[in-house]
C-alpha cells in the first residue's frame, strides 16, 4: 500500500553527490558519555551543506578496520553545522567508536532513510513516545516541534527508561520540562527512594496524558516490543492508525536500497524507512517471520 | 450534604465511570474521603487489606523494601487509578507497600463492606470485576514488559 501523499518526510540525497556506498573521513569534534554505556559523538560536516538532514534519518558510521553501522542523528536538523549521533556500546563497532577520542577519524556515509513527517503534523498535537536509548532518533522531530512551536499543537514527550541513571540527555529534559509550551514525562522501569517521578513502562504514560486523539499525531521510537504496545495504547486512546508513525529496526548493510538484508515486507527499512505509517506496516508488523 | 459530595466524587471517578446510579450508591455506603502527606503511607506489606483506593489527586509509590536495598519502586499509581486489589482475594493481606510521594487525596473503599456488598448482589460484584479485570491485565502487561528489559536490550 503506498502512502498517503506528505505522510513521510523526503528521503534527501546523500549530500556528497558522489557514490552513497563510499564512505567520507570525518572528524570526531566532541565526545561526551550520557549514560553508563551510552555516549554522543559530535562529528565535523565535509564542507558546506554535509551537516544537512531531516529529523529521523540515520548515517553510516564506520570504526576503521572493525566495522560499519546505522546510527540515527540525533542533533538538531535547524543546526548543519554539526552531526551529532548517541551510540550505545552494544557490539565490536559501537565499542570501537566508543573508543575514538576528538579528532578521531571515522568513515561516514548519509544521511540515510525517511524521516519523522513533519510537515504532515503541522496544526496537529505531535505525541512523541521513545524507550531508552531510542529517545536518540527522536530528539531532532522534537528540536523542530519547538524551534516552530507555533505551527503545531501540544507537544508531549512521553520517555521510558530503565533506571534513572539510564535517562538519555537527562539536563536537557530536565530544562525543557521548565517550558509552559511542552509535556514531558518521564517514567523508569526501577528505581529506588531517591527516585520521585513515575516508574511503569513508558505505555503507562499514555492514558495519564491529555491526549485529543482526534487531533493528534504520535512518532514512536524504541525497541520493537514496546512498539507495539505504544500502539495499542495508543488505539485505545482513540488515536487513528493513519496517524501514528513508527521507527523500525533493522541489520542494515548498504543503506541505500541495493542489498536487501533489512527488507520489511516490500519495503526496505533503509530506503523506505526507518520512519513508517503505521498503517503501511501494520498488516505485516506482527508477523516474527518478516 | 457530605453524603451527596462523596456520592458525586465516586460517580466521577473514572474507576466507576458509567456505573449504574443504584450501585454508586451502594458503593458510596462503604466510602470514604482520606488524604495523605507525602511519605505517609497508605499500605503496608502484610496488613489486612481492610480498604483499597481510588487516588483523585497525587502520587503513590507502589515497593517493595529489602534488607541493604531499602525501598524498591515497582510502579507509581497516580490520579484517576486504584491501589490494592489484594482485598479480593484470600487472605485479603497487602503483598507491598503503597507511600504517597507527594500529597494524596483518594476515596478510600472499606474492603469488607464492599465484599459483603457484592456477596450479595453479584450484579454489582460482576459490575466490579469488570473495572478490576481491565486494570489487573493492565499491570500484567507493563511487569511483562518490566521483566523483559526491553529498553536494556538490544533490538
Amino acid at each position: 500500500m503506498a502512502p498517503p501523499p506528505d505522510a513521510v518526510a523526503p528521503a534527501p540525497a546523500p549530500v556528497t553527490g558522489a557514490d552513497p556506498l563510499i564512505p567520507r573521513v570525518a572528524r570526531i569534534r566532541t565526545r561526551r558519555r550520557e549514560t553508563g554505556d551510552v555516549f554522543t559523538i559530535d562529528i565535523e560536516p565535509d564542507g558546506p551543506g554535509g551537516g544537512v538532514f531531516a529529523a529521523g534519518q540515520f548515517n553510516m558510521l564506520t570504526a576503521f578496520g572493525v566495522g560499519e553501522v546505522p546510527i540515527s542523528l540525533s542533533g538538531d536538523p535547524g543546526d548543519p553545522s554539526r552531526l551529532i549521533h548517541t551510540i550505545r556500546d552494544v557490539g565490536a563497532v559501537t565499542a570501537a567508536l566508543g573508543r575514538l577520542k576528538k579528532g578521531g577519524l571515522i568513515g561516514l556515509r548519509g544521511p540515510f532513510g525517511r524521516g519523522w513527517p513533519m510537515e504532515a503534523a503541522a496544526g496537529r498535537d505531535v505525541v512523541l513516545v521513545a524507550g531508552g536509548v531510542a529517545l536518540a532518533p527522536l530528539r531532532p522531530a522534537l528540536y523542530r516541534l519547538l524551534a516552530e512551536r507555533e505551527r503545531y499543537g501540544n507537544v508531549t514527550l512521553l520517555y521510558g527508561a530503565r533506571s534513572p541513571d539510564d535517562i538519555l540527555y537527562r539536563r536537557e529534559l530536565e530544562k525543557l520540562r521548565r517550558r509552559f509550551d511542552v509535556d514531558i514525562e518521564v517514567t523508569v522501569d526501577h528505581a529506588g527512594s531517591a527516585w520521585h517521578g513515575h516508574v511503569g513502562v513508558v505505555t503507562t504514560l499514555i492514558p495519564r496524558a491529555a491526549i485529543e486523539p482526534s487531533n493528534t499525531v504520535a512518532f514512536i521510537c524504541g525497541p520493537e516490543v514496546m512498539t507495539r504496545f505504544t500502539i495499542m495504547a495508543l488505539r485505545e486512546a482513540g488515536v487513528a492508525d493513519d496517524a501514528i508513525h513508527i521507527a523500525m529496526e533493522r541489520n542494515m548493510k548498504c543503506a541505500a536500497g541495493f542489498c536487501g538484508r533489512c527488507q520489511f515486507g516490500g519495503d526496505f527499512v533503509c530506503r523506505d524507512g526507518p520512519v513508517f505509517p503505521y498503517a503501511r506496516v501494520r498488516p505485516i508488523l506482527h508477523l516474527k517471520e518478516i | 450534604m457530605e453524603i451527596e459530595n462523596l456520592d458525586r466524587i465516586v460517580r466521577e471517578h473514572p474507576f466507576f465511570a458509567g456505573l449504574d446510579e443504584a450501585f454508586v450508591r451502594l458503593v458510596c455506603g462503604c466510602a470514604s474521603n482520606v488524604r495523605f502527606e507525602p511519605g505517609q503511607y497508605l499500605c503496608r506489606e502484610g496488613g489486612s487489606t481492610d480498604r483499597f483506593f481510588l487516588i483523585r489527586h497525587g502520587r503513590v509509590a507502589l515497593q517493595y523494601a529489602a534488607p541493604g536495598r531499602g525501598e524498591m519502586t515497582f510502579q507509581t499509581v497516580g490520579e484517576g487509578e486504584i491501589v490494592g486489589v489484594s482485598w479480593l482475594i484470600p487472605p485479603y493481606h497487602w503483598t507491598h507497600d503503597a507511600k504517597a510521594t507527594s500529597q494524596v487525596r483518594a476515596i478510600a473503599m472499606d474492603a469488607r463492606c464492599l465484599r459483603d456488598k457484592c456477596e450479595a448482589d453479584h450484579h454489582l460484584g460482576y459490575e466490579l470485576m469488570k473495572r478490576f479485570v481491565p486494570v489487573l491485565v493492565a499491570r500484567l502487561q507493563a511487569t511483562r514488559l518490566q521483566i523483559l528489559d526491553v529498553y536494556g536490550t538490544p533490538a
